[in-house]
This record gives C-alpha cells, structure tokens and sequence, in this order.
C-alpha cells in the first residue's frame, strides 16, 4: 500500500458541532428515474443573482436541455427545459403556499427526447470551465444556490491552489451526494483530474465523513489514480460531527485555513465544489446535456420505503410522494432539504429546483418540543461552530436590544441551526438569530 | 389550493434533552446520597426531605396557579431545588423551619425575579442562608450517627477527631446530604458520564481548596500534610456544594473558561472564609458570592468568532 492510498486526517477540527442521528436509510436505495410529470413548472430563480429572461413562447416546441430562460448578469444562470414538450407559458404561479414567482410552464409530451443540438463542450482552458459552468445552468448544488462559473473564474490576484471537494453531506437523511460517488465514479474521476489540469491546482482535497465507509471506498479510486502522478489528489476522512460541510467548516478541516467574515473561499486560495455539483459539470462537458434532473432522496417520517429518484426540476412535489405512494393525509410537514437547514414546504405545489437534493416527509411529529425559560445550561454556545453566544442573541432579541446584536457578532452566524437542536429547553434559537441578522442589515442601510 | 402542510423554521429535528430530563438526572444522581443520609440519620433526615420538596413544589405550583402563569412544576426544578435544600439542613432542622426555607427558595429567591432562568444566585443556597441567619440556633443543631458534635464551631479545628473513613463514608454528624462523599461523587460521576455537568466547576473548585489546605499545612509545619488536605477537602459540604450546587446552570458562567474561573474563585473564598474567617463553613458563602459574579464572568468574551475580522474604524 502506498501512502496515496491512505485517507488524510483533518488538518484541524472545529469549534463545537453537534452530533446527529445520521438516519441515512436511503443510503442503499440505487437510484431510479422518476416518469416524467405531465407538467413542471420551472421557476426563473433558482439561484442567488439575478432571475433568468424567459426566452421561449407559448407554443414553443422545446426537448431536454433545451435553453428557456437566459442569464441576466453577471451573477445569474441560465434556466432549460427538463423534458420534451410544449411552451404554455411563463406563469406567476404560488409554488410554496406564500407569494406567487415567475416560472416558465411545460406540458411534457412524456417521450423525454433530449435536445438534437447538445453536443460535448470542449475544454481548451481554464476560462472554458467556468464558461461551460455557465452554460450548463450549474449552481452550488450543495444548497446554496451560488452560480458555479462565478466561483470557477477567480479574480486575478486570488492564487487558487486547491480544490475542495465536498461530499461530507453531514445534514441527516439525505443520500444523494453519497449515491453520486457510488454510481458515478467515473465521472468525478475524469472531471478531478479535468479541474486540476486546468485549473493548475496544487492540490485536491476530496471530503468525506467517516460514516460512509463505501464512498469513502469509491472515492479511494480517484485519490489512487492512475493519473495522478504527483499525488495531488488526495481523499480526507472527517469526523461526522454537523456541520462538517458547510463551506467555512470544511474549507478549516481540510486546509487550516479561516476564510474571514464577508470573504470568499476564493480569498485564502481555495475552491470547493459538491461531488455532485462537479459531476453534473463534467456531464455537460462530455454529453453536452445541461442542468436538467436532480437526484432527490425521499426520506422522512412519513415514508415507508425511503428512495433516491432522479426527478427532473420543476416537477411538483406532490407528484414525487404521489409516485412515492405516500399519502398526504399522514403528513404533517415537508421539508426540502435535510431537517437542519433545509427549507419547509406548505404547498405540494412547490417544484424539485436545481439546488434540491432532498424532500422529507415528516408524519406527526412525536418528538419533545416543550418550551421553558432559558436554563442557560450553556450548550448553545458549545455547540456553535463559529464560537457564538445564540442564548446572550435571544435574550437582546426579546429585550429589543439591537445594540447587542453586532458585540454579539451575530453576522458570523452561518445558520446551521445547531444551537436550536441542542437547547433542552427548545428556545427557538436560529429562528432568533436569522431575525436578528435581518434586522442588522436593515440597520446598515 | 390543496392540502396545506405545517411550515416552521428550521432545523426540524431537536435533540432528545429536555429541561424536566436534566432536572431529573440531577435528582436521580442526588438520590444515593439522600437516600443514604436517610438511613444514616434516621426517620427525622426523611422528613426533612419530603417536608422541603413538597414545600417547594407546592409553592411554585401555588405561584403559578394565583398569578395565572402556565405550570412550571412539571419541569422538576422546584422539586430539584427542595431537595438541595433539605440535603443542606441538619436532620434535626424543625419541619416548620424546613417548609419556611422551601417557601423563600421558590417565592422569594426564584420566582420574584422571574423564575426559572433568572434567579442571580443558587435558590437551596440562599434558603440555607437564610434560615442560617433567622434561625442560627435551630440551624446549628447536628446529630448522631457517631455523636451529638455540634459544629458550629470551626470543623476544621476538630479534624483531627475524625477519621478519613468517617468522611468518606459519612459516618459522622453533619447536614442530610454532605457527609456521604462516595455517594456524591458517584453521583457526580453519573452526572458527568451523562453530560448533564462539565467537570471544570468541581474539579477548580475542590482542587482550589486541596491547594490551599496544602500550602496551609506546609506553612504550619503539619505532619501529614496529604492527610490533613484529604481531610480538607472531605468535610463538610464542599462535596455537594461543589459537585451539585456550584454546577447550577442558571448561576454558573457558559463558557469553560468562565467555569475554571468560577470555580477557583469558589474554592478561593471557601478556603478564606474556612480558615480565616470566624464562619463554621465557607461552601454556601463561596458559591453565592460567585452566583453574584457570574453576570459579569459571562460578559469576558472568551475566544472570537470563526473568522473573525476587526472591525475597521470609520473615521479615516
């Protein structure tokens, strides 16, 4: 055994973190492809930025990976059909119970032709990846949502030498990033080893938790490759401890690095990149097909047979759990997204977008929620990977006290909802924070 | 419009902790001692237990019940707070006086300033306080099992009357709770086995007083100076007081630093007012003087967030 088959131990370990059920029954769960939906509703922002320009009309006759909506800026990203079929229109359509958004409507033909005129994307250098980001419609897939070529075209004085790779995937239930390594090897190999050449890296770190050991087993083939001569690609194996994979977190564990509050990856020389963020890229690259379909696992409560389906974007939610075989009745509440950060859905109404990765379906929820005052047991403030105090945060907040707000440095929160999961007194405490946070940002202005 | 489902914030999922579970642990883990200061001190040791715990829990349940606030009794703490209370009074304490100090530790000490969460010091400490200060010759009363010692005067003084095995086991006078040693520290190890308490505030604490014993009898030329710091440490109730009364969450700093702070500064004071002061005991006073700190401990901000940045002046 040579030491490029060894995993890396993390270069240093955060403050804090939580430890969560890991729940991952999906994890075996091969990934099936969902019949197409009659209808997806494709909703215009699916990213940070600026929404994308409808470019098609009512009537149009449009394929998979056809374009229909244009990027409008710099920080925006393109938008394309997920199936084959008709134009009825760009819509305002109440996707989550709350306030109606743009999105272009297709009625799907159910043949799912993809678009005659996709070919490979060739890739002469660097500048080329993050035109080919741009063009696959490609966002942070992690969750975030960040339009990927942004990341992938650095200013000039930032030195990028490494690449980060993250299928940590700590938030509980969700497998898809886990099914990507295991089923789609090839592709993160060819597309590893694509980004260092182009890109010039020193180094790539890809980062698993430790709880995974068959991706960690799959992953092992791309740090062990053939192709990497000067043993620059090398696989981390980091402690299962939430949030492992948020972007700040996992950047100090592989690196020792601290990207400072308000600054970018890109800052202290690094990129990272979700597993399956990096596979979609090179499956454009190499067939041409764009952003279309995302694997969601479907997971929760509420489901029997937990699945991994491959479910083109736009595709109502309610038409996943109705093939799922999951009846609503005995649904309490949906979540998109893991149970820590993952957002709450109120309508069946709301679309698989490019940044899903999950929907939980949670049944009537028998878990202790019972409020009392603030014991100050001090957990919170153990518990929070960015050295907050979430409790001292709550008290200023109920006093109206948002004075206290920027001593308490609440802009460093990252939102990770650990604080809220361990109170034992069930304060709502991210809840707080994410209040507070818009207040003070209310107050800059 | 179809079906609605619940929306809420998230995270979604919570861990299993709960108030009323830790408040139980802490009971759970204070029974051994109790139990046995029952069968040390007799039937009187259990009434003085039952008379404060119900006294407690029937006061904050009245509270509730007249100024129309939601029940809190369900959460264990007033019945956490009765049996500290009742573990810190001589088995020989009249009810009546028992029941008064239950009443001031709910109503007065915890309650009036907001209830749970917000009381500035530890309620079963200032109860024992108080009636130690109303009632100081009902309060100094000890008794058997081993003899009718009254320790009003300084224990230390006598130590050399009891054995390491006496304190240890507890087999000798003192409150209902404190004499017990292996029980509290087992219970304390339970306590820190479940993650309920952080071991800094006892380990600082004792380890503050065992320092300062030590030093004592090196500079009054004892002989044996390990036994005389063992027997230190092991009398009176700096057992309980720093393994279950110091480690209250609502009056103890959050941060670990804070905690080593806190403890020492408990030790510190115990061993002062212990040594040079004319007090038999120096636990409660210690604790409560750092209860009143602890605001202020709470205040040093110990270690900057992930990242942190200065912020830049704005006056250039």
């Amino acid at each position: 055994m040579s030491t490029k088959e060894r995993a890396l131990h993390p270069v240093k370990r955060i403050h804090g973190g939580a430890h969560l059920p890991h729940y991952k029954n999906s994890a075996e769960c091969e990934t099936e492809i969902l019949p197409p939906p009659p209808k997806v509703y494709i909703p215009l922002s699916q990213h940070i930025g600026a929404p994308a320009n409808p470019i098609v009309n009512k009537g149009d006759k449009v394929y998979v990976g056809t374009v229909i909506g244009e990027e409008a800026g710099y920080i925006s990203a393109p938008i394309h059909s997920s199936v084959s079929g008709t134009v009825n229109g760009v819509i305002d359509k109440v996707l989550n119970g709350s306030s109606p958004v743009k999105c272009i409507e297709i009625e799907s033909d159910g043949e799912m032709t993809p678009d005659p005129d996709l070919k490979p994307f060739r890739i002469r250098k660097a500048a080329d990846l993050a035109e080919a980001a741009k063009r696959c419609g490609l966002v942070g897939l992690g969750g975030a949502g960040f339009p990927a070529h942004v990341k992938l075209s650095p200013s000039k004085d930032s030195a990028i030498d490494t690449l980060i790779i993250n299928a940590a995937e700590c938030e509980p239930y969700i497998t898809s990033d886990y099914r990507e390594c295991i089923e789609n090897v090839d592709g993160i190999i060819a597309a590893t080893y694509l980004l260092r050449d182009k890109l010039k890296l020193q180094k790539v770190i890809i980062c698993v938790e430790n709880n995974k050991p068959k991706a960690i087993e799959k992953l092992m083939e791309v740090a062990a490759n053939k192709q990497d001569v000067e043993d620059t690609v090398k696989l981390m194996k980091l402690p299962s401890t939430y949030p492992q994979g948020a972007e700040k977190v996992i950047i100090y564990s592989a690196t020792g690095r601290k990207v400072p509050l308000g600054k970018l990856p890109s800052d202290v020389g690094c990129i990272v990149m979700n597993v399956t963020s990096l596979a979609t890229l090179y499956r454009f690259i190499s067939t041409g097909m764009p952003l279309v379909s995302k694997r969601i696992t479907v997971d929760g409560t509420a489901v029997t047979e937990p699945k991994n389906l491959l479910v083109p974007i736009g595709t109502p939610i309610g038409y996943v759990l109705e093939h799922m075989g999951v009846d609503t009745d005995n649904v309490e509440r949906i979540i998109m997204g893991g149970p820590m950060m993952g957002q709450p859905v109120s309508s069946p109404e709301a679309v698989i977008e490019k940044r899903s990765n999950a929907i939980l379906a949670m049944g009537q929820s028998t878990a202790n929620i019972h409020q009392t005052a603030c014991i100050r047991c001090g957990r919170c403030q153990r518990t929070c990977p960015m050295h907050l105090t979430p409790a001292r945060v709550e008290t200023a907040y109920r006093k109206g006290d948002t004075e206290a707000y920027k001593e308490l440095n609440i802009n460093y929160c990252i939102e990770c909802g650990s604080c809220s999961y361990i109170c034992p007194a069930k304060r709502p405490l991210t809840e707080v924070m994410r209040i507070a946070k818009g207040e003070l940002r209310r107050q800059k202005k | 419009m179809s079906k609605l489902f619940k929306a809420a914030s998230s995270p979604h999922i919570r861990h299993e902790d709960s108030t009323a579970g830790i408040m139980f642990d802490v009971i759970l883990a204070l029974m051994p001692a109790a139990v046995y200061g029952c069968i040390m001190f007799g039937y009187k040791a259990a009434l003085v237990l039952l008379t404060t715990v119900a006294a407690a829990v029937l006061a904050e349940c009245l509270w509730n019940l007249i100024l129309k606030k939601p029940q809190t009794v369900t959460d264990f703490s007033a019945a956490l707070t009765g049996l500290l209370l009742g573990m810190n009074l001589s088995p020989r304490t009249p009810l009546w006086i028992a029941a008064i100090g239950s009443v001031a530790a709910i109503i007065v000490v915890k309650q009036m300033f907001g209830g749970l969460g917000y009381n500035f010091v530890n309620p079963a400490l200032s109860a024992r306080v108080i009636l130690l200060v109303s009632f100081p010759s009902f309060m100094t009363v000890f008794s058997e099992p081993t003899s009718d010692v009254v320790t009003s005067a300084t224990p230390l003084a006598d130590i050399g009357g009891f054995s390491l095995n006496d304190l240890f086991f507890g087999t000798h006078a003192g409150c209902i709770g404190e004499t017990s040693v292996f029980l509290l520290l087992f219970g304390g190890l339970y306590l820190i086995i479940r993650r309920v308490i952080n071991p800094i505030i006892p380990l600082s604490f004792i380890g503050t007083v065992a320092l300062f014993a030590a030093l004592a009898a090196l500079f009054t030329g004892k002989a044996d100076i390990g036994e005389y710091t063992l027997k230190y440490i092991l009398s009176g109730g700096l057992m309980l007081g720093a393994i279950f009364m110091a480690t209250d969450y609502v009056t103890s700093p959050t941060a670990n630093l804070g905690k080593l702070i806190f403890g020492i500064g408990c030790g510190a004071i115990t061993f002062v007012i212990r040594y040079f002061g004319s007090l038999p005991e120096g636990v409660s006073y210690s604790i409560l003087l750092m209860n009143i700190v602890t605001p202020l401990i709470n205040r040093i901000p110990f270690g900057r967030p992930f990242g942190y940045i200065k912020e830049v002046k704005k006056d250039a």
